[in-house]
């Protein structure tokens, strides 16, 4: 088998900021949403 | 020459392959991206109502659709969520996670778009096709890409790094659920209910999540390990340093045993959810309002998403196995419990009972990927999961008819509504203690079923020629 193509193109790494950014973009609306959630289910023991 | 071995555009393995030093912290959420996003499927029930008034607006029409109608929608959309995770899983082992999520996002976010039109032009086979069909196999092909990415970068974490990622699919609710309601009152008019303009919104917004995720997600070199981490020299006989071909795995009985023991985990859950709302009010009739009830449905939802996290990470200390037989023997015995709590009027003992057995519901999706990669190694652990699956649509059928079926039994024989539920409890118990005998007997994969040394090369020449050659 042949390999004409180099290997992958060098990427480099993410800032520690960007990964932090990361979590908090896909962890803020996932935290509101919960919230949400234990409010409504606060009925449940008024 | 094979066609992966020429392919070195954005979206192969090679463009990917992470380098020297990267932080595998990026990757839980690019899994998240994606899986809070599917988990949408949850909520899609925030849409039957409005769905039933296109129409009428203020009450349903003669030509309006009606439930049963409606219910199909998201019954196709589960079962084409099993047979895309079961057919596209070898596939996606193939091509690497970040096609096989950009194709989810098209598949899921384009469901959207279809049924957006079909709402608009009121034809319910266009919400089959899109949200049904075409969001069904977004929803498979998303909930197994990440997972095998994730073991991959994790083999000192695999229960809890596959738990985060799964966790965003029991949490994906948690986010469409308001955000629908929200969307549905912005876009509403008085001659439109202002669903089909939420359907668009929310196809793009999911489809640039998911792309997000597609563009973040990376795979580790071939032999790449933690920092100072090396694999112990004393390692359990449950977890094999080997690795077992997707098509060989099904041949195997570890397989069969693992697919009866998530299939019968996820009935004795999965009736309950369906049914947790009517049945607390019916346990304590008079006691427990709707909006009670409703705030009882989210606990459950809450357990079944933080217990994906908390069980997959305890696997990772005492063993898959063992969290298995936990998940059946703490079961059973809450099952046969809890028709005890509902007589005695001990609301708050009922509903921690119920939040126990939700959260190993959720915990048995979650720790079954690592289950598979201890039993089968890491090499198809993504496409044997997606072919694993086909256990939840099993239990999808089977836990609801159960415990719809057995409360009708019961009722029409005279026996009161609050305590018709406790000949189903019990059943769910017994099909636990099935589950655990299946689960009992799980042992290591036969050497036999391992692929050799050769076929391993051959595999990794096939799929990425540039790295093998390093």
């Amino acid at each position: 088998m042949e390999h004409t193509t180099a290997a992958a193109p060098a990427r480099s790494n993410p800032p520690l900021i960007l990964v932090v950014i990361f979590w908090l973009y896909v962890g803020i609306p996932l935290a509101l949403g919960v919230w949400e959630t234990l409010l409504k289910a606060s009925a449940l023991f008024k | 020459m094979s066609i992966a071995s020429k392919d070195h555009g954005f979206f192969s393995k090679e463009r990917i392959t992470a380098p020297p030093g990267f932080n595998r912290w990026m990757i839980p959420p690019a899994a998240l991206a994606v899986h809070l996003c599917i988990g949408q499927a949850y909520a899609f029930s925030v849409f039957n109502n409005p769905m039933t008034r296109l129409l009428g607006i203020t009450e349903p029409a003669a030509a309006d659709w009606g439930l049963p109608t409606l219910g199909w929608i998201f019954s196709l959309a589960i079962f084409f969520l099993g047979l895309s995770a079961a057919f596209a899983g070898k596939w996606l082992e193939d091509v690497g996670p970040r096609k096989a999520m950009f194709a989810a996002a098209c598949c899921f976010g384009g469901g959207f778009m279809v049924s957006a039109v079909g709402i608009s032009l009121h034809q319910i086979w266009l919400l089959y096709l899109g949200y049904g069909v075409l969001g069904g196999v977004g929803l498979g092909i998303g909930y197994v890409s990440p997972v095998s990415t994730l073991i991959k970068w994790f083999p000192d974490k695999r229960g809890m790094a596959t738990g985060m990622a799964i966790m965003g699919f029991g949490g994906g609710a948690f986010i469409a659920s308001p955000m629908s309601v929200a969307l549905m009152d912005y876009f509403h008019t008085p001659v439109s209910m202002g669903v089909a303009q939420t359907f668009v919104v929310m196809g793009v917004l999911y489809f640039c999540s998911m792309m997000i995720g597609a563009f973040a997600i990376r795979i580790p070199a071939p032999g790449w390990k933690p920092a100072g981490w090396t694999a112990p020299v004393k390692q359990s006989a449950m977890i094999s340093r080997n690795h077992v071909h997707i098509d060989q795995a099904l041949k195997t009985p570890q397989f069969w045993l693992l697919w009866w023991a998530l299939c019968l985990n996820v009935t004795a859950g999965i009736g309950v959810l369906g049914q947790a709302s009517v049945m607390i009010q019916e346990s304590f009739k008079g006691a427990i309002t709707p909006a009670a009830a409703a705030g009882f449905v989210g606990m459950l939802s809450l357990a079944n998403m933080l217990g994906r996290f908390f069980w997959s990470s305890v696997s990772d200390y005492v063993g898959r196995k063992n969290t298995y037989a936990i998940f059946f023997v703490l079961g059973t015995a809450l099952y046969l419990l809890v028709p005890g709590m509902g007589s005695a009027g001990n609301v708050a003992l009922f509903v921690l009972f119920y939040c126990v057995i939700i959260s190993m519901y959720g915990g048995g999706f979650s720790t079954v990927p690592a289950y598979l990669a201890d039993l089968f190694g890491t090499r198809y652990v993504g496409g044997i999961h997606g072919r694993l699956l086909t256990a939840w649509a099993a239990a999808g059928i089977f836990g609801p008819t159960l415990v719809n079926y057995i409360r009708q039994y019961q009722v029409d024989h005279g026996v009161p509504a609050a305590q018709s539920y406790t000949a189903t409890m019990y059943l769910m118990a017994t099909l636990l203690v099935v589950g655990f005998i299946c689960n009992m007997f799980v042992r290591p994969v036969a050497a036999r079923h391992h692929m050799s040394g050769e076929q391993l090369n051959e595999q990794q020449n096939l799929l990425s020629p540039a790295m093998s050659t390093k």
